[in-house]
């Protein structure tokens, strides 16, 4: 009996054994995300978007049958982490690609890495630095920062608004942001009166919107991501501040609104299509891609899918493309992503080529304004 | 007595040249694998663990603020290098010098405050060190961090794969401990434990305790200084967060594990903290709890650290048993 | 005109510092530790009023009372698990224990209620209240209120009942103390249980104006620490002049020179008062504390 029992077993074992050997083996990927520390905000939507694409591709058979790993490692920020994780990811992990990190700085620091091990990297980061000048392994689906600071320019030279003050926040969003307004003010013939900033923790800017509300400022732009630009829009009402207040899209989400609440109203922010999905017309090439996500987002999570989610979501999406298009080896995939035209993701119409690795116009953003706590088109 | 010692010191040689070979072979075996490049920072950390562990675990004299003289040696090299172009070399020696000079000006004020209102000061200007690198953007690159800082080189050999920067940080690494472990069994050694004990005694001795704290915390800072050089060239790319408050109660933790006023206490704490995310994965994010119930019940339960606390667990044992038997 | 501005947003900001340090200066003076979770007793005021109004669908007061009462109930298992287990207490070890508890505390926080920032609503609406050219809000008013209630509530506790008396006492003389009869750890908890209290109600207060997450209390701990040095460690009035010089310094660094180093600014004053009047800004005498 017990005989029989273990010649079952082993055969069984050897069965299992060669049913293993014959299913291809999985495409490994790996991911780099803030999940914790400061840029959870970032990390945790987009961690959850590529764990639910890659959940969405397995489900109906992997690419060309062949099925997809996601290996997801957390950064929490700290650009000491992302570089000793991206290490793993190549060295341990055999990924033939990442997608990644959340944040500028930890993308920064990646890079020689990737650069070195010649492992394709879509960056979740929005940082001009990134992509400018290109680097040959390394893509991103962010918006640039100078397209959300081109939208806003270009509508306050419409009104014919030509003195702003900005604020921006001193953590590395809103320093890229800093960098970009001052450098765009000449070309839309906009000056820059006041030039200030705030920490990422601080509670209070009554002081700084004080100073605004003396200068001749027509307009204020404040970049920075939750909570700040919310106490910046409750301290601009309790000061009773009648100039128009221009945010980021650091903080296009509903919880901007939920913060800031009534003094919400009337902010204006350049934002990526996905918080206005409904409102887009239905010759809108981003459109099905929209509410695709929004769709999946909310069946897999039970919230609604943001603006940083998008991100990953268009970046596990351009692999997807590249290596259903044939490609497996690292190098083959970094092509085929250099080679997509006209992807209509979350974030834009994705074009890359050898000479830009961001692959978005300056459409890629729309202005929406709050009211009634929702967001307008402003056209 | 005199026989005694000269043992105890033979000991010693042997336990460091032991040590040295570890170090030395320890990544042969994943010379191809991630870990040597996670083993370059526990170099890293080992420096920075051993500088506060001078301080606090034979000085006594606590310090939150041990991340800024690790970032003023990152952007110190950094800065230099980038936008100056100097030699890497020139510029650690030269940033390395005037970190230690600093730390030597604040050092007698900070000194001479006594415990909570020591880790205040030192935390005031660690917290002032990270502001000043967020905010000074032309020279740092400010929040965005700075990129593009060279590996370092000597002729034509570059150091620009992990386990050429492996060997690299462990060459200063062991120097540091060497310097260390002669600086503990030195004169000066002995005045800071009596420090450490007390310091109303140790003066009554004639122990200049004020210079000798002091001596201490420039050690200290130099150590952090280079292994911020070190860190600087070999990541080439560095920003303000890895140089935070965040940090420096890191380290904090890792010399409190590891052993305070233990030289090889430090690097186990290092070695350990450096490889806990590894070991932690397990928890996934539940990591941060971890982290934080380590740190309590080390110090509750053991509070000599890993390094004196497994043989005293070990001896708590064994005296046991043999009582019921 | 600006100036003016400044100074009353600095008072709001300053008495929000100087309610925190005053719950640092009541352990300090009963126990001798500076509680560096004590930031985290603020966070837990803000978090868990929210989490009483969203999930157990409290009323307002109500939800304050029962975060109150929860921070009050982590302060005294901290006290018990963490402080009273520990046999030699040294500064350092106490350090390090309440930097470990602050770490964990943020993390269950965290992993429970989630990363979101949440906004509580004010007490009392948001219409702005005009003072000269200067404007607060109402709960600006709610702070001020709070801060000069716990001012005399403590300054009777401490020096008008047995109770406060004897806590003194123990700050003073441990040993002494117990030999005339205190019952030491009693002392020690009850100073938890006083300055939980006490920082989660700032918390709750300050919450509709800075918002909350699980993650501000760092920041709030710190500065509330600033303030209680700046006073002198004390639990009366030296603690909320060192807070309101703290707001006003940040709001005037902030408005008139730079605002990215405000931070730096006051630290740097920190720094300066540390060297040169250790004691504090408003005490005499007593230099070393050893």
């Amino acid at each position: 009996m017990r005989k029989l029992l273990s010649t079952c077993l082993v055969g069984f074992s050897l069965i299992l054994a060669a049913s293993q050997a014959f299913a291809a083996a999985p495409i490994k990927i790996g991911a780099l995300f803030a999940v914790t520390g400061p840029a959870s905000f970032l990390g945790e939507p987009e961690r959850n978007t590529a764990v639910m694409v890659v959940d969405e591709i397995n489900r109906a058979g992997g690419i060309h049958g062949q099925k997809i790993e996601l290996i997801t490692y957390d950064t929490g920020g700290d650009a000491t982490k992302a570089v000793q994780l991206a290490n793993k990811l190549i060295k341990n992990d055999h990924v033939v690609a990442i997608i990644g990190p959340s944040t500028t700085g930890d993308t920064m620091a990646v890079i020689p890495v990737v650069e070195k091990a010649q492992i394709p990297m879509i960056s979740c980061a929005a940082g001009i630095k990134i992509t400018d000048p290109v680097k040959k392994w390394v893509f991103k689906t962010a918006q640039n920062d100078s397209l959300a600071v081109a939208r806003i320019f270009e509508e306050l030279r419409k009104e014919r608004k030509t003195k702003v003050a900005i604020l921006t926040v001193s953590d590395s969003f809103g320093a890229s942001g800093r960098e970009q307004l001052k450098a765009q003010a000449r070309r839309y013939g906009i000056d820059i009166v006041v030039d200030d900033t705030y920490g990422p923790k601080d509670t209070d800017m009554t002081a700084q919107l004080t100073k605004i509300r003396g200068s001749h400022a027509q307009a204020v732009i404040c970049w920075g991501t939750n909570p700040g630009p919310a106490v910046v829009a409750r301290n601009a009402k309790q000061l009773g501040l009648t100039i128009p207040v221009y945010m980021s899209h650091g903080v296009s989400s509903k919880k901007f609104i939920e913060l800031a609440g009534d003094a919400a109203e009337g902010i204006r922010l350049p934002t990526g299509k996905v918080l206005v999905a409904d409102l887009l017309p239905k010759s809108d090439k981003q459109k099905a891609s929209l509410q695709a996500f929004i769709r999946d987002y909310k069946k897999h999570y039970r919230t609604e899918g943001d603006h940083f989610g998008g991100h990953a979501w268009d970046a596990m999406m351009l692999l997807k493309e590249a290596i259903s298009r044939g490609a497996t080896t690292p190098a083959a995939i970094r092509g085929q992503i250099e080679a997509t035209r006209g992807f209509a993701g979350i974030g834009g119409v994705f074009t890359y080529s050898a000479k830009d690795h961001a692959g978005l116009n300056k459409d890629a953003f729309v202005l929406v304004e709050v009211r009634k706590k929702g967001w307008t088109l402003v056209k | 007595m005199a026989k005694k010692k000269k043992v105890a010191l033979k000991s010693d040689k042997i336990k460091f040249l032991v040590f040295c070979l570890v170090v030395l072979l320890a990544p042969l075996p994943f010379a191809k694998g991630y870990l040597s490049n996670v083993l370059i920072f526990v170099g890293v950390n080992s420096m920075l663990a051993l500088g506060l562990n001078l301080l606090l675990g034979y000085a006594g004299q606590i310090s939150l603020g041990q991340a800024a003289f690790f970032g003023l040696g990152a952007y110190g090299s950094g800065v230099l290098t980038t936008q100056f172009t100097m030699n890497p070399w020139l510029a650690m020696v030269l940033v390395a010098v005037s970190v230690a000079l600093f730390a030597f000006l604040i050092g007698f004020p900070v000194l001479k405050l006594k415990g909570h209102y020591l880790a205040m000061a030192t935390l005031g200007v660690g917290i002032i060190a990270n502001i000043a690198f967020n905010e000074t953007v032309d020279l740092t690159g400010g929040p965005s961090g700075l990129s593009g800082i060279p590996n370092l080189s000597i002729g034509g050999f570059t150091f620009d794969n992990d386990l050429k920067n492996y060997y690299l940080v462990w060459g200063f690494a062991l120097v540091a401990i060497l310097l260390s472990l002669n600086l503990v069994n030195s004169r000066v050694g002995r005045g800071l434990r009596a420090i450490h004990d007390s310091e109303v005694a140790a003066r009554v001795m004639g122990v200049n305790a004020r210079i000798m704290k002091v001596q201490v915390f420039t050690f200290s800072a130099l150590i952090s200084a280079l292994a911020g050089s070190l860190y600087a060239h070999v990541v080439t790319f560095i920003s303000p967060t890895s140089f935070s408050f965040a940090v420096s109660v890191e380290l904090l933790t890792m010399v409190v594990i590891g052993g305070l006023g233990s030289v090889y206490g430090s690097i186990l704490g290092a070695l350990l903290l450096t490889l806990l995310p590894e070991l932690l994965r397990a928890f996934q994010d539940f990591d941060i709890i971890v982290y934080g119930l380590l740190l309590i019940s080390m110090t509750i339960y053991l509070p000599g650290g890993l390094v004196r606390g497994i043989p005293e667990l070990f001896r708590r044992l064994v005296p046991a048993r043999r009582g019921n038997a | 005109m600006e100036l003016l501005q400044f100074v009353i947003s600095g008072l709001a900001t300053g008495s929000i510092y100087a309610l925190i340090g005053l719950s640092f200066a009541i352990i300090f003076n009963s126990t001798g530790i500076i509680n560096f979770a004590q930031g985290e007793f603020v966070m837990l005021g803000g978090v868990l009023t929210i989490c009483a109004i969203t999930l157990l669908k409290l009323p307002l007061l109500a939800a304050i009372l029962a975060a109150v009462a929860g921070t009050t109930l982590v302060g005294i298992i901290f006290e018990r698990f963490a402080i009273r287990p520990l046999k030699n207490a040294t500064p350092l070890s106490l350090i390090i224990i309440t930097i470990g508890a602050s770490i964990l505390i943020r993390g269950v926080v965290m992993l429970l209620f989630g990363k979101d920032t949440q906004a509580l609503p004010a007490f009392s609406g948001t219409t702005p209240i005009e003072v000269g050219s200067a404007t607060l809000l109402p709960q600006h008013l709610w702070i001020f209120g709070v801060t000069i209630l716990v001012i005399i509530g403590s300054r009777l506790f401490f020096h008008h009942t047995i109770t406060g008396k004897a806590m003194r006492a123990c700050s003073f003389n441990r040993r002494a103390a117990s030999l005339v009869g205190i019952s030491v750890w009693r002392m020690v908890l009850l100073s938890f249980v006083i300055s939980s209290a006490l920082g989660s109600l700032a918390g709750v207060i300050i919450a509709p104006l800075t918002m909350t997450a699980y993650d501000v209390g760092v920041m709030l701990g710190l500065k509330g620490f600033c303030a209680a040095i700046m006073g002198g460690m004390g639990s009366g009035l030296g603690t909320v002049l060192g807070g309101l010089i703290l707001g006003i310094l940040e709001s005037l660094g902030a408005g008139l020179l730079s605002s990215g180093y405000k931070d730096a600014i006051a630290f740097f004053i920190l720094l300066l008062i540390l060297f040169v009047r250790p004691q504090g800004l408003f005490k005499k005498g007593e230099t070393e504390r050893v």
